[in-house]
């Protein structure tokens, strides 16, 4: 019978997989031909979503972006052979948008039917994990260690260091706690690996659980994304059955089991410690550190906490080595990262690529420039708290060291791309706007200041002693990134100080509200 | 399930149970699914919300009595976190997100054109009570900007054309 894809991912579900592939059934019936339809996760070229793919004898044959109209006129034109169309776009796997990528993580997603578990193990899934129930926990964290791998949710800091502080402490009740609040605006990577391949997460998780000896382990998936929720939820249950999951793993000593635990619109719980208050049943609010979420975390207890991307780049380093994984990247930055490419983007999508690779050649040879048309002007790299970069910073490479040097940070690797049109004085003034919303109130430099510089801000605007209020808010911006207890206060300024000094031009407008600077005179 | 105090005819009084609401059922009955645990607090306002569409202020006794926490922290809770909500909202919540990639491609006009061709501003239920609109903050399509979310289902590339289009759907759904 002849396969065809039609992706499951929630991104493919916008612009209407599921009418795509209702379409593909009735017409396939209509004209009395058999075909399997497998709803696969992203192959992460969001731009031809709904991508439908068909199995030849030479490979998969990709036909995009599908509309639910075109599907009687693919029929026609033979495209259950593989055979050309408008919409076509030959094998699959030679798109160079795909092909130039070095798909390490992402190397199932959008090739498996991610709830088939027999798919998964026939494309190495849980080889990883089978290898990590045979070894001792110390010698997993040190393949990690030697992997170089460093956390993918923005920080950076080395896997391997945190899983070795919670192997060493004496064995009792730890946990591994999953940070899935993917809230960075420009990210969806998490999201593309919980659909397209939730095993490759669970199987992370259990190899860290070994690791460092935890029983329990919880995955905190941001309440945007039901579709996240009920592909993991699903997938642990067929894990469970299978006995990936729970008593004696495999018939080993080691047991382990997952639950997944939805947050509920709060952008502060992707802070590690406020998520663990948010898994507690709490409000979001964070913690003081020390202590460590190592040695004090998940209700008190020692708990290994990762972001999805962390986790499952962990069964590769443990099928082929820490060393084969360290060969990706550059400098102190190893592997790959899941770069995603958004906003005014043509082609937007996500691209797994050693690091090391330019802006310039995401946005320019990937995405292939603005969706509008005009010169792209700004881009926002990490997230809501990662600064904002101008043409002159493009051909810097994406390595964590690199990006610390021109005050920018990698970060999850997200990539917000603005064209000309943006107004650099809006969207500083927006960073200041999302802490005041987002911020948990904690602490006062996030707090109060987040509201303080949206006023300043909006003098600046406004023409009212421009100069100094931008002196106002280059202090404020320390006071905040010196004195906030987390990120959110502490990164705050990055955006806002970047917009100011990377596009000045943009705060020395006249003011739209002329009388306000008239009248401050 | 507050105690009214009634007074018998040879003037003693005695403490009377009203009978319960069904939100206060409901409440009972997500609290006892998730073993009466304190750690479970999302989990069983997700549920209520799911049901009731909000989570009625009337419930959070009952919730605190069964997971043995004061009213205070249950309250605390519940109004921390922008998901969820105390009061009836529309038949549909429509999501608009309002973050930096959904701006890039003009988030801001769209909420606009939302806020005026349905009569209500962010965050506000249109006067037939079918739609409410609000912001959020990423919805993961950020390559397929602008966003928005109609109960559990996303929508990408939504320019106001295609916003209307989703919305009359949602009108011809009810009507039919």
């Amino acid at each position: 019978m002849i396969k065809i894809f039609v992706p499951r991912d929630a991104a493919a579900l916008s612009v209407g997989a599921d009418e795509v592939a209702a379409a593909i059934a009735s017409e396939a019936k209509k004209r009395k031909l058999q075909v399997e339809i497998v709803r696969n996760g992203s192959r992460g070229m969001l731009y031809l979503e709904p991508l439908v793919e068909v199995t030849t004898a030479n490979g998969r044959v990709a036909y995009g972006p599908v509309a639910p109209s075109d599907v009687a006129s693919l029929f026609d034109a033979g495209f259950l052979e593989g055979k050309a169309h408008a919409l076509g776009h030959g094998l699959t796997e030679e798109i160079p948008y795909f092909k130039n990528q070095e798909r390490l993580t992402f190397a199932r997603c959008g090739i498996t039917d991610p709830l088939s578990i027999e798919d998964y193990r026939s494309h190495g899934g849980f080889v990883g994990l089978a290898k990590a129930l045979q070894m001792k926990p110390i010698d997993i964290v040190t393949e990690v260690t030697t992997s170089g791998l460093r956390g993918r949710g923005g920080a950076g800091f080395p896997t391997g260091i945190k899983w070795k502080t919670v192997h060493d402490l004496p064995a009792g009740e730890k946990y591994v706690a999953c940070n899935a609040d993917e809230g960075d605006s420009g990210t969806f990577a998490d999201r593309m690996l919980m659909e397209g391949d939730p095993f490759c997460l669970i199987e992370g998780m259990t190899i860290a659980a070994i690791a460092g000896g935890a029983q329990k382990g919880y995955i905190y998936v941001r309440s945007e994304y039901p579709h996240s929720v009920h592909v993991l939820r699903e997938a642990i249950e067929i894990a469970r059955r299978a006995n990936w999951l729970g008593d004696n793993i495999q018939g080993t000593k080691h047991s382990f089991d997952l639950f997944v635990r939805m947050g509920a619109g709060a952008y502060i719980c992707g802070e590690e410690t406020s998520m663990l208050e948010s898994i507690e049943g709490k409000r979001g609010i964070v913690r003081y550190k020390p202590p460590i979420p190592a040695i004090e975390g998940l209700f008190g207890k020692p708990t290994i906490i990762n972001n999805v991307m962390s986790f499952a780049a962990v069964p590769i380093i443990i099928d082929k080595g820490g060393e084969f994984y360290r060969d990706y990247g550059v400098g102190r930055s190893r592997g790959t990262l899941a770069f995603q490419i958004a906003g005014n983007i043509k082609q937007g999508g996500l691209v797994e690529k050693a690091f090391g690779v330019t802006t310039r050649q995401l946005i320019e040879d990937w995405g292939g420039g603005t969706a509008t048309g005009r010169p792209v002007r700004a881009v926002q790299v990490g997230g809501p708290l990662g600064a904002y970069i101008p043409e002159s910073k493009f051909d810097v490479p994406m390595d964590y060291e690199e990006f610390a040097k021109v005050d920018a940070m990698v970060g999850h690797g997200g990539l917000v791309v603005f064209d000309d049109t943006v107004d650099m004085a809006k969207q500083a003034r927006f960073a200041m706007e999302f802490c005041t919303i987002e911020s948990c109130g904690k602490c006062t430099p996030c707090r109060i200041g987040s509201t303080r510089g949206v006023e300043v801000i909006d003098k600046i605007i406004d023409d009212i002693d421009r100069t100094k209020n931008l002196a106002l808010l280059e202090d404020l911006c320390v006071t905040m990134a010196d004195g906030s207890l987390c990120a959110m206060g502490g990164l705050t300024p990055f955006p806002v100080m970047s917009a100011v000094r990377g596009f000045p031009e943009d705060f020395h407008k006249p003011s739209p509200n002329k009388f306000l600077a008239d009248a401050a005179e | 399930m507050a105690k009214k105090a009634v007074k018998q005819t040879n003037g003693s009084r005695v403490d009377q149970f009203p009978a319960p609401t069904p939100a206060e059922v409901a409440a009972l009955a997500s609290c006892a699914r998730h073993g009466n645990k304190p750690d479970e607090l999302l989990e069983i306002f997700h549920d209520l919300q799911h049901q009731l569409g909000y989570v009625p202020d009337a419930t959070l006794p009952v919730i605190a009595k069964a997971l043995n926490r004061s009213r205070a922290e249950i309250y605390g809770v519940l109004t921390f976190y922008h998901e969820f909500k105390r009061h009836p909202v529309g038949k549909h919540v429509v999501k608009i997100c309002r973050a930096e990639a959904c701006q890039s491609m003009g988030t801001d006009a769209l909420c606009q054109h939302a806020e005026k061709s349905l009569g209500t501003s962010l965050g506000g239920t249109t006067a037939d009570g079918m739609v409410t609109i609000e912001q959020v903050f990423c919805l993961g399509n950020c390559a397929l900007s602008p966003a928005i979310m109609v109960g559990e289902k996303l929508y990408g590339k939504v320019d106001p054309k295609r916003f209307d289009e989703i919305i009359g759907g949602l009108e011809k759904e009810a009507a039919e």
